[in-house]
């Protein structure tokens, strides 16, 4: 699902931040993503949503190499690769419901469909009742879910997730794990960046880690 | 991922794609609209701007149209009109008529003799009384000369050879002055163009910079669409309507004030007229000059974003 080989990227301002990654992810697999703040996590992802290009390297998702892809193509990238981010990325003038349904009216989906799709994607983060609640009125954790509301409506075989739980308490970063995992369960593709080092241990998931750019520990898989 | 993901797409898009493509612009300009009525005294303030600035050229237009209209009404005037001495008798201006019509530069003449005109000033109203009283016609016979040739030039030189006939007694170029009020006419009518042009330049500039605080005030919103997979065109989709909303409205606006001055002036030119024994209506925007105005605005205000949208959702894309 998703192959990195011999992946570099380097910033003008602050250097190298990834440096030779290569790794490949079977679609289905559940992977974290840990090291601490600075070590390209994020800049990892970023590539996968092509909200960045690599300096070097190849990169590969669902057997399409990004470097083909013309920057007008980039948008459908992304519909295929729903993306959580540690601040949510909420539009705060719109209600829960007109924030979840934005993947969808993007892509051109009916009224009716949008409205069913939505309300399924809301029943599974448990916000249901929330629809008409602008994301101000909501806690972080509610925030959160409505993030990843967002992320799987369209559903996507790939999720990606940036430290999801990043601003949260332990119960609520768990309940948030345990969300994944049921999107995990019905074969999506999550890659989940975290430094929630107790929670990734207590789960039986391929962990990767890196460190200053460099990919250091990868637990299992291939 | 890429076969699985158009089936996926294919799933979603259970309309067809132009019916996709026309709900997606409607909810775009609906949008577009809803915004720009959500902030109702900007938007107003920008409109006001825009319908003024469009106004004035179209305003002076109105009434370049309708002097040309007024001139044209006099176009069967006389190039020069000959009064005969008091003692010529209508008989003797007959065969002086006759004479000049023979000559080759005069497309016509027209006799208007002493009992003719007496007649006719009767008529003009005014005067029923007045001419009842005097013994004798004061009237001099008058010819009204239509000369092939009707530049200023020739007229000048036409005029003083014909007030070298012993007939003669005065000679007034009525035409001269015509020909004059027509060149301002025409001024007037390229002072209508360079003002159109200069305002609507106005129009693009304010359209242009509205839009473009609003892209940077949205900045984040347009961030969040490009993230979920939003298309350029997507992203910029309600901008453009925003333009072409404040263009069309702006418009509308400028119709209205023209509408609102004519009828200011409608009155007095009514009575200014009628002091000349005339009736005049003010003519309107016409249904030609109202597109332009409409249709131009809404150009205008299109073009104006797309220079904002152009200019400034470029550098919002990250790769």
């Amino acid at each position: 699902m998703v192959e990195f080989e011999r992946v570099f990227k380097r910033y003008p301002e602050r250097g190298e931040a990834l440096s030779d990654i290569s790794l490949r992810i079977a679609p289905g697999e559940l992977v974290f993503l840990t090291g601490h703040s600075g070590a390209g996590k994020s800049t990892l992802l970023r590539l996968i949503g092509l909200l960045e290009r690599p300096s070097r390297g190849q990169i590969r998702i669902g057997g399409r190499d990004l470097a083909s892809l013309k920057r007008g193509r980039i948008p459908y990238h992304r519909r295929e690769v729903g993306m959580i981010f540690q601040d949510h990325r909420l539009l705060p003038d719109r209600s829960v419901f007109d924030n979840v349904a934005l993947p969808l009216e993007v892509m051109g989906v009916g009224h009716k469909e949008i409205g069913r799709r939505v309300r399924a994607a809301l029943d599974q983060v448990g916000l249901l009742a929330r629809e008409r609640a602008t994301p101000v009125a909501l806690s972080g954790g509610e925030q959160q879910r409505v993030g990843i509301a967002r992320a799987v409506v369209a559903r996507p075989p790939l999720v990606v997730a940036d430290e999801p739980t990043g601003n949260l308490d332990p119960d609520l970063s768990r309940e948030i794990f345990e969300l994944f995992e049921r999107f995990h369960y019905v074969g999506v593709t999550l890659i989940i960046a975290t430094h929630d080092l107790g929670l990734v241990a207590k789960m039986p998931y391929r962990t990767l880690t890196l460190s200053e750019g460099r990919l250091v520990n990868d637990s299992g898989g291939w | 991922m890429a076969r699985s993901g158009a089936r996926r797409q294919r799933s979603l898009h259970q309309r067809t794609r132009p019916a996709i493509w026309l709900a997606q612009h409607l909810a775009s300009a609906r949008d577009a609209l809803c915004r720009l009525l959500r902030t109702p005294l900007p938007t107003a303030m920008t409109i006001a701007v825009i319908g003024i600035s469009l106004a004035l050229p179209a305003a002076l237009y109105v009434l370049t149209g309708n002097l040309r209209l007024m001139v044209s009404n006099w176009d069967e005037t006389a190039a020069i009109s000959l009064f005969l001495r008091q003692e010529v008798d209508d008989a003797t201006a007959a065969t002086l008529a006759e004479r000049l019509r023979e000559r080759p530069e005069l497309e016509a003449v027209r006799l208007i003799g002493r009992e003719q005109a007496l007649r006719e000033f009767r008529e003009l109203g005014g005067f029923e009384g007045a001419f009842d009283q005097l013994e004798d016609n004061p009237l001099p016979a008058l010819l009204a000369i239509y000369p092939r040739n009707t530049q200023p030039e020739d007229l000048e030189r036409l005029s003083a050879a014909l007030l070298e006939l012993p007939e003669a007694d005065f000679a007034r170029m009525d035409s001269l002055w015509l020909q004059r009020l027509r060149a301002i006419l025409a001024l007037s009518q390229r002072a209508v163009f360079i003002f159109a042009a200069l305002l609507g330049l106005g129009v693009l500039l304010i359209v242009g910079n509205t839009i473009r605080l609003e892209i940077l005030n949205r900045r984040i919103d347009i961030e969040i669409m490009e993230l979920v997979g939003a298309t350029a065109a997507f992203v910029r989709r309600p901008f453009l309507y925003a333009g072409a909303w404040y263009g069309l409205l702006g418009g509308l606006g400028a119709w209205l004030l023209v509408t609102l001055l004519l009828s200011l002036l409608q009155g007095p030119v009514s009575r200014l007229a009628e002091l000349y024994g005339a009736s005049f209506r003010l003519a309107g925007l016409d249904a030609l000059a109202l597109l332009l105005v409409v249709g131009g605005s809404v150009l205008l205000g299109l073009t104006g974003s797309w220079i904002a949208v152009e200019r400034h959702l470029r550098g919002a894309h990250p790769v």
